[in-house]
């Protein structure tokens, strides 16, 4: 019983990590409509630049910081950059330009970091805490991830720029007609997705340590974390990355080993997609005609 | 006073050009209504107007010329345009549609007060401004598009086929309000109609467009009386 017990937990602190790269995939998809394929290799190359800034003696909280607003400026600067060019383009040209900054920044980090295995500081003590439940690093991951979720939320409820992402995204004509720069505005999206993804990225390094191609699996994850709860939905996603942390860990333990993980979590985004394109807390969008 | 002037203007989609040529002018505080078949260049010339195609010749919006301005700048100036198909953002709520109407405003108690202005003209969408957009009927969506035109506050207000879709009921009950929004909050309205009929019945001037050029103009009372005018170009 404990060792499920275990496993639960354990379950929820890397689910609390899908969940960041799962809201950062909804992020863009609601102001794009579009899958960022690249999310999880801009977070790892995020989670590199916050490294060689601790390197570099800078102490980890302002090095955090730092790193959150570098990868924001640099999500939406790619977003003025490569793809504003393809903001009418079809999807498949946008998927091919998102696979060529996946490798693109896979590549990079490879080249000015080294494939070399680093370690990742954690800001939290390293210990066990609730009988040796959960280390402090995994409740300290999901405090992170949850202040995220809340403060995104908040922004995207409350204030006029994140209703004006949220219109744009819906309806860009309609957005422009009532004054909303529609182009701004996605530009602020990726800046806020690669935003989460650097946190996700320095989350998770501490556990699976630092090498260009930690976040590939993550990424996996992530997506299906995000299907699951529905992929126009910020709540459903994070609850869908805990679903997934917690499926994997217990599926792993139990039924099917550890070798076939990543091909149950492949099996879940067909089914979703499947049986339940929505996700379990889609928003359908209700038109009567 | 003219609030909007249009001399020689020529729209293309592509190669093809639909407007040829059109002199428009637009009295400060009136209610003009654009008639004319299907394809004869109505909403052309007000996507024209709002920078949503490029055109020729020239747009003078209350002293300057809008021609070569991006639509969400056209919108600062003062004109706020509902498209045809209402353009409502359907998975919002009413009221964040209207939030999102009064995106340029910077004033909390301005934007209240819009808001509330809104409603006063439709209560109906006052009962419902916590539901989905998506969920109201037709004529509640239309009620919501003008009122999410009139919360920025515009000068002139350009409506297209407001009645499409809709019930004669719903659709005269409209016409009502829009007239009360021109002379009590003083904007002027331009509408694309193609129920000439009631445009004509509140509208105080009227166009007459064919295949992209304007064939008549006139007070609203001239162009319903004259019988010639209404068997070959209403078709009533």
């Amino acid at each position: 019983m404990e060792a499920l017990l275990q496993q639960v937990v354990a379950g929820l602190a890397t689910g609390g990590i899908y969940a960041s790269i799962a809201l950062a995939l909804v992020m863009i998809y609601q102001s794009t409509h579009q899958i960022n394929f690249a999310q999880g290799e801009m977070g790892m190359f995020a989670t590199y630049i916050a490294w060689a800034l601790i390197h570099w003696g800078m102490p980890y909280w302002p090095a955090f910081f730092l790193t959150v607003v570098i990868a924001f400026l640099g999500g939406a600067f790619l977003q003025r950059t490569v793809l504003r060019p393809l903001e009418n383009a079809s999807h498949l040209a946008n998927i091919v330009v998102f696979v060529g900054l996946m490798i693109t920044f896979n590549s990079l980090a490879g080249l000015l970091f080294t494939y070399t295995i680093k370690t990742f500081p954690s800001p939290f003590p390293n210990r066990l805490i609730f009988d040796g439940l959960l280390s402090f690093h995994q409740l300290g991951a999901i405090v992170v991830t949850g202040t995220v979720l809340l403060l995104l939320f908040a922004f995207f409820k409350y204030t006029p720029v994140g209703l004006a992402i949220r219109a744009g995204a819906q309806n860009p004509l309609s957005a422009r007609l009532v004054g909303i720069r529609v182009s701004h505005m996605l530009a602020l999206g990726w800046g806020l997705a690669a935003a989460i993804g650097a946190i996700a990225g320095m989350m998770v390094a501490p556990i699976v340590f630092l090498e260009p191609n930690m976040m590939s699996g993550i990424l996996l994850y992530g997506f299906a974390g995000a299907l699951i709860g529905g992929i126009d939905n910020p709540w459903g996603a994070v609850a869908g990355g805990f679903i997934i942390g917690v499926l994997e860990n217990l599926l792993g333990a139990y039924v099917i080993g550890t070798e076939l993980k990543l091909t149950a979590t492949l099996m879940i985004i067909i089914a979703v997609l499947l049986f339940k394109p929505a996700g379990l807390f889609g928003q359908r969008i209700v038109k009567r005609v | 006073m003219k609030v909007l002037s249009i001399k020689g203007l020529e729209a293309w989609y592509g190669r093809t050009k639909v407007l040829h040529g059109l002199d428009v002018h637009l009295d400060e505080g009136g209610f003009t209504a654009v008639l004319g078949a299907n394809g004869a260049g109505k909403t052309t010339l007000l996507r024209a107007i709002s920078g949503l195609v490029t055109v020729k010749g020239d747009i003078e919006f209350a002293g300057k010329s809008l021609v070569g301005v991006a639509p969400e700048d056209i919108v600062r100036r003062g004109i706020a345009h509902v498209p045809v198909g209402r353009g409502t953002f359907l998975a919002l709520t009413v009221e964040e549609n209207l939030r999102a109407g009064a995106y340029l405003l910077r004033n909390k108690a301005d934007i209240a007060a819009a808001i509330e202005r809104a409603y006063s003209y439709f209560p109906r969408l006052r009962e419902r401004r916590m539901q989905q957009a998506g969920t109201l009927s037709g004529g509640e969506q239309q009620m919501l598009a003008i009122s999410r035109g009139i919360v920025s506050r515009p000068r002139l207000l350009l409506l297209d086929e407001p009645s499409v879709g809709l019930a004669p009921l719903i659709v005269e009950e409209i016409f009502e309000i829009m007239k009360q929004i021109r002379t009590v909050d003083g904007v002027s309205i331009l509408v694309v109609e193609q129920n000439a009929t009631l445009a004509l019945k509140v509208a105080d001037h009227a166009f007459v467009m064919e295949t992209g050029r304007l064939v008549l103009s006139g007070t609203a009372a001239e162009i319903a009386n004259d019988d010639g005018i209404r068997r070959s170009y209403l078709g009533y």
